[in-house]
C-alpha cells in the first residue's frame, strides 16, 4: 500500500501513544490504524488500557508520547470540543440524557448555534435518522424510551455535531441480544454511509460478529490486529488474556436431593407505592445445585437477594436446611451458614480505606478465626487473610494494603475468599465477575464449581449470560419482580433466554 | 506490623502546617488591626510559669474528656453537638447528688461520678432514639437539648439552692468527698485535678473498645460504610443508640474534674462551653486518642498563655479564637488533602510492586 493511498484509506491513525499515570502504564506504545468506512473493534481486559486510549482520542486525555492522525492530517486535542471540530464523537457507556427533555431537545442541547432549536433542527434530524436508518420519534420524551432506544439518542447527538468517527464504549453491556441485534444493524448503516466506527467490548462474540477489523490490547501495549473472519473467539479471549483461559461450563451434575434453601411466596411492596418488587416469588436450591436468576437488570433481582440475606423487609417464608430463617437478623442469617458476594462491591462487600485483614473479618467479625470473646482476634485474623490472599491468588504487597489501592480483580478475589472461608451452605452470587478482568474471572467460576462440587448450594445472578447458562444446574426468568419460567441451561440459547428476559414466551 | 515512615510523617505535617498557616493568619488579622503582632507571639509563646502549666494540664484534660465523647460519634459518623448540654446537665445532677452526701468520703464521689455517666448517657441517649426512630438528624436534636438542658439546669437550680439567697448553687460537697489534687509541677501554688486521671482512663477505654472488640470494629465499619455494614449483619439502629449512649457517657466525665477538684458545687459559676471545644479538639486530634492528647493540650496552652494578652499587649484574648478557629479550619483541608494523596501514592506502590512481580511472568508467556 502507497503512502498516498493509505493516508486517504485512513480515518485515524494513533502511533507510539503512550500514557503513564502516577506508578501505572495506562498505554505504551498503542498502534491503532482504523480504515474509513469500517467497523474497528477494540478488544482487551478490563484494565488493559482501551478506555485510556478512546479519551488521549476524544480529547479528554492528552498522551505523554505518540502522534495522532485524523484523515492523515496530524492533530492535538487538547479538549472533548476540538476532536468534536475534527470530526470524532463519542458515545460514553452512561447515558448522559435529560429524561424529561424530548428526543429533539436532547439532541439540540448544547449544539443550538448549527441549526438553531426550531425547524431547521427537526428538518436535519429528520435527515440523519432516516439516512442511517434510526427509528425515532423526535417529540418522544426520553423517559418512555427503552435503553436501545436511548443508545441511538446518544449516537444520533454525536451525528448531529457532524462527527465521521464515532467511538462507542461498551455499547452493549446494557442491551439485551435483541437490542444488541438492532444496534449492529444501525452500525452496518453507519458504515454504510461511509463513517467510521470504533467499538470497545469484551465481548467476543459480538466483535466478531460486526467489526471489520479486531485490535487487541493487552496491559496498555497493542498485542495485533486480526481480521475477524480469521478469527475465533477463543483465539481472541487468548489474545486477551495471553494465555489459554478455562469457559464457564459445568461438568456432570452435582445436584443433590438435600434442599438447602426453600423460598416461598416472597413478597415485597415498594415503599414509594409502586408496583410490587416482589411477588410470589418461590424456588428451592438443593445443596451442589447452582441455581441461576436471568432477567433485565431492575426486575427484582437485587430486592430478592437482600430479602435473602435479611437486610430488607419481606413477606413470606425463607427456610435455610430445616429452619425457617425469614425472622432472622442478617448477622444470624450470616453465622447460620450464607455466604454473600455482593452485587456492588464497593457499597456491600469492602471497606474500602481498611487494610484486608480488617476486610476479611467484616460480615464474619462474629465468628472465628476472628473473634475472641468480646474481643477482635487480630492474630487469626490476620493469619486467615494471609491464607485467602494464598489461595485465592490476590495480588497485593500485603495484607494492610488498604482494600481501595487493589484493582477490582483482586479486591473480588478476596471477597470470594472470605465467603468460602466458613464453609457456607449457601453462597448468593450477585454478578460474581463483574467488572473484573479474565483472569480473576476464570479463577471465580472455578471457586464456585469446586465449591458446588462439595455440596455447596448457589443462587446465581447475573447479567453475563454465558456465564449463567455455563454454571447453573437450573435458570429462573424474572420479570417485574416474579419468576415467570424456569429454563434447562442444557438446551437453552443467549438469544432464547435474552427474549424470555424481556417477556416473550419461555422456551419450553 | 509494618509502619509506614512516610505516611506517619505526612499525617504529622497535616497539623503542623495548620498551626504555621494559623499564625500567620492571625499575624495578618492584628497587622490589619494595628496590634503589636510581634509582643501577642512573645506572650503566647513565652514559658509558662509553674502555675500555668498546672493550669493547661487541668484544661487539657477536661477537653480531652468533651474532645473523646465527640469522637465516638464521629467514628461512626454520627455528629454529636450535644456533649456541652450532656455535660452540664450530668455535672449538675452529680453536684446535687455530691452535695447531698447520701454516701460518706469516696464512696460518695464514685456514686457521683456514677450518676453523672448515667445522666449524659440518658441526655444524648434521647438524640440516638430520635433518629432510629423517627430519622430526626441527630445534629439537630442535640443542638436542641443543649438549649433544653440550658433551662433545665436553671430551673432545677433555683429548686436545689438555699432560698433568699443570690448565691445561687447546689450544696458544697462535704470536705471528706473533696479532692486535693496532685501537687505533681514543683513551685505551683495550685495542684493538677485528682480526677485528670478520668482522662487518662477515659482514652484507654476508648482505645481498647474501638480498635480491639467487635463492637468497635462494627462501630468503625458503620461510620466507614454504613451499606457495607448493614449487609455484614451490623444492626446499626442499635450502633446508633449504644453509640449515643457511650458518647453522652463520656460527656458526663467532662464537669468531674472541675467539680471535685475545683468548684466543689455546680452554680451559675460553672465553667461552660466545653462541649463546643471538644468538637474542634476532637477535628484537630483526628478521633485519635493520641492525637487528641496533643491537641488539647495545644488548645489549653493558648487559652492559658493568651490570658495576659490583655496586660502584655493590649489585646483581647479572644483573639486566640480566631487562631483556633483557622487551625480547625485549616486542618480539617489538609487532613482530606492528605488522605488522598496517600491513597494515590498507596495505588501508586501496590501497583509498581505487582509490576515488579508480574514482568518475568509476561516474559514467559
Amino acid at each position: 500500500m502507497s503512502d498516498t493511498s493509505d493516508a486517504q484509506d485512513t480515518a485515524v491513525r494513533l502511533t507510539d501513544i503512550g500514557k503513564r499515570f502516577p506508578g501505572v502504564i495506562a498505554n505504551d506504545q498503542v498502534n491503532v490504524t482504523v480504515r474509513h468506512g469500517t467497523v474497528h473493534a477494540l478488544v482487551g481486559e478490563n484494565g488493559a488500557g482501551k478506555s485510556t486510549l478512546m479519551k488521549i482520542l476524544y480529547g479528554v486525555q492528552k498522551p505523554d508520547s505518540g502522534t495522532i492522525e485524523v484523515d492523515g492530517r496530524q492533530v492535538s486535542f487538547s479538549s472533548p470540543a476540538d476532536a468534536i471540530a475534527a470530526g470524532i464523537g463519542m458515545v460514553f457507556q452512561h447515558f448522559m440524557l435529560a429524561d424529561n427533555l424530548t428526543v429533539l431537545e436532547n439532541v439540540v442541547l448544547g449544539a443550538e448555534k448549527l441549526y438553531g432549536s426550531g425547524d431547521r433542527a427537526r428538518r436535519r434530524i429528520h435527515e440523519l435518522a432516516t439516512s442511517y436508518g434510526f427509528d425515532l420519534d423526535p417529540d418522544r420524551l426520553v423517559e418512555d424510551l427503552g435503553v436501545g432506544d436511548r443508545q441511538r439518542v446518544e449516537i444520533l447527538k454525536v451525528l448531529y455535531r457532524g462527527a465521521r468517527t464515532i467511538i462507542l464504549d461498551e455499547p452493549t453491556a446494557v442491551l439485551v441480544p435483541q437490542e444488541v441485534d438492532e444496534l449492529f444493524e444501525n452500525l452496518r448503516g453507519l458504515k454504510a454511509e461511509g463513517l467510521t466506527v470504533l467499538f470497545i467490548s469484551h465481548k467476543l462474540d459480538e466483535v466478531l460478529a460486526v467489526a471489520d477489523d479486531v485490535t487487541v490490547i493487552r496491559r496498555g501495549r497493542t498485542v495485533t490486529t486480526v481480521d475477524p473472519k480469521q478469527t475465533t473467539a477463543r483465539q481472541l479471549a487468548e489474545l486477551m488474556v495471553g494465555s489459554e483461559l478455562p469457559s464457564p461450563s459445568t461438568e456432570t451434575s452435582t445436584v443433590t436431593d438435600v434442599v438447602a434453601l426453600s423460598v416461598r411466596d416472597l413478597s415485597m411492596f415498594d415503599p414509594q407505592g409502586g408496583r410490587d418488587l416482589l411477588t410470589d416469588v418461590s424456588f428451592d436450591i438443593r445443596r451442589g445445585e447452582v441455581v441461576g436468576v436471568a432477567g433485565v437488570e431492575g426486575n427484582g433481582q437485587a430486592e430478592l437477594v437482600e430479602a435473602i440475606m435479611g437486610m430488607r423487609k419481606v413477606q413470606g417464608t425463607i427456610a435455610l436446611g430445616d429452619e425457617d430463617v425469614a425472622n432472622w437478623s442478617t448477622a444470624r442469617r450470616r453465622e447460620s451458614g450464607i455466604g454473600y458476594i455482593p452485587e456492588d462491591r464497593h457499597r456491600h462487600g469492602l471497606l474500602l480505606d481498611a487494610p484486608l485483614w480488617e476486610n476479611r473479618m467484616l460480615g464474619h467479625q462474629t465468628r472465628e478465626p476472628n473473634r475472641k470473646g468480646p474481643f477482635i482476634d487480630r492474630g487469626g485474623a490476620r493469619a486467615d487473610t494471609e491464607r485467602i490472599v494464598e489461595a485465592y491468588d490476590v495480588r497485593t504487597p500485603s495484607i494492610d494494603t488498604t482494600a481501595r489501592a487493589l484493582s477490582g480483580g483482586n479486591q473480588q478475589k478476596l471477597i470470594v475468599g472470605r465467603e468460602m472461608s466458613s464453609e457456607p451452605l449457601l453462597l448468593i452470587a450477585s454478578h460474581p465477575t463483574r467488572g473484573v478482568d479474565v483472569g480473576a474471572q476464570a479463577a471465580i467460576w472455578d471457586h464456585i464449581k469446586t465449591a458446588r462440587r462439595e455440596g455447596l448450594a448457589v443462587l446465581l445472578i447475573s447479567a453475563d449470560l454465558d456465564e449463567l447458562i455455563g454454571l447453573s444446574d437450573t435458570i429462573h426468568v424474572m420479570l417485574r419482580g416474579r419468576l415467570v419460567g424456569t429454563v434447562d441451561p442444557q438446551t437453552v440459547t443467549p438469544e432464547q433466554l435474552g427474549s424470555a428476559m424481556t417477556g416473550a414466551e419461555v422456551p419450553a | 506490623m509494618r509502619f509506614d515512615v512516610r505516611r506517619a510523617a505526612l499525617t504529622l505535617a497535616a497539623p503542623l502546617l495548620a498551626i504555621i498557616f494559623a499564625v500567620l493568619v492571625t499575624s495578618l488579622v492584628l497587622a490589619v488591626a494595628g496590634d503589636p503582632v510581634g509582643e501577642v507571639w512573645s506572650t503566647i509563646f513565652s514559658k509558662p510559669k509553674p502555675r500555668n502549666i498546672v493550669n493547661i494540664i487541668n484544661s487539657g484534660s477536661v477537653l480531652y474528656l468533651s474532645a473523646l465523647a465527640v469522637a465516638v460519634g464521629f467514628r461512626m459518623n454520627l455528629f454529636n453537638i450535644g456533649v456541652d448540654g450532656q455535660y452540664r446537665l450530668a455535672a449538675f445532677v452529680a453536684a446535687y447528688v455530691a452535695g447531698e452526701a447520701w454516701l460518706p468520703g469516696k464512696l460518695n464521689v464514685v456514686f457521683s461520678i456514677v450518676v453523672a455517666i448515667a445522666v449524659g448517657a440518658i441526655w444524648a441517649g434521647i438524640a440516638g432514639l430520635l433518629r432510629v426512630t423517627r430519622g430526626v438528624s441527630e445534629v439537630i436534636s442535640t443542638i436542641m437539648l443543649n438549649s433544653i438542658a440550658t433551662y433545665l439546669v436553671a430551673y432545677l437550680l433555683r429548686q436545689v439552692s438555699a432560698k433568699g439567697t443570690n448565691n445561687i448553687h447546689t450544696n458544697d460537697i462535704p470536705v471528706s468527698s473533696q479532692l486535693a489534687g496532685f501537687k505533681i509541677v514543683p513551685d505551683a501554688p495550685i495542684a493538677v485535678y485528682t480526677l485528670s486521671l478520668l482522662a487518662v482512663v477515659a482514652a484507654v477505654f476508648y482505645w481498647l473498645l474501638l480498635n480491639r472488640t467487635v463492637f468497635g470494629f462494627n462501630l468503625r465499619a458503620t461510620g466507614q460504610s454504613e451499606s457495607a455494614a448493614v449487609a455484614s449483619g451490623v444492626n446499626v439502629k442499635k450502633m446508633i443508640i449504644v453509640s449515643m449512649l457511650i458518647s453522652g457517657g463520656i460527656a458526663g466525665l467532662i464537669g468531674m474534674p472541675l467539680l471535685f477538684g475545683d468548684s466543689y458545687n455546680y452554680g451559675l459559676t460553672f465553667q461552660t462551653g466545653l462541649g463546643f471545644a471538644g468538637i474542634a479538639v476532637a477535628l484537630l486530634g483526628r478521633n485519635n486518642p493520641i492525637g487528641i492528647a496533643f491537641a488539647a493540650l495545644l488548645f489549653a496552652f493558648l487559652n492559658e498563655q493568651s490570658n495576659a494578652l490583655q496586660l502584655t499587649a493590649g489585646v483581647s484574648n479572644d483573639i486566640v479564637n480566631i487562631m483556633q478557629g483557622v487551625i480547625v479550619l485549616s486542618v480539617v483541608v489538609a487532613y482530606e488533602v492528605v488522605r488522598r494523596y496517600n491513597n494515590a501514592a498507596e495505588q501508586r506502590r501496590v501497583a509498581a510492586q505487582l509490576e515488579s512481580t508480574r514482568q518475568p511472568e509476561e516474559v514467559a508467556a
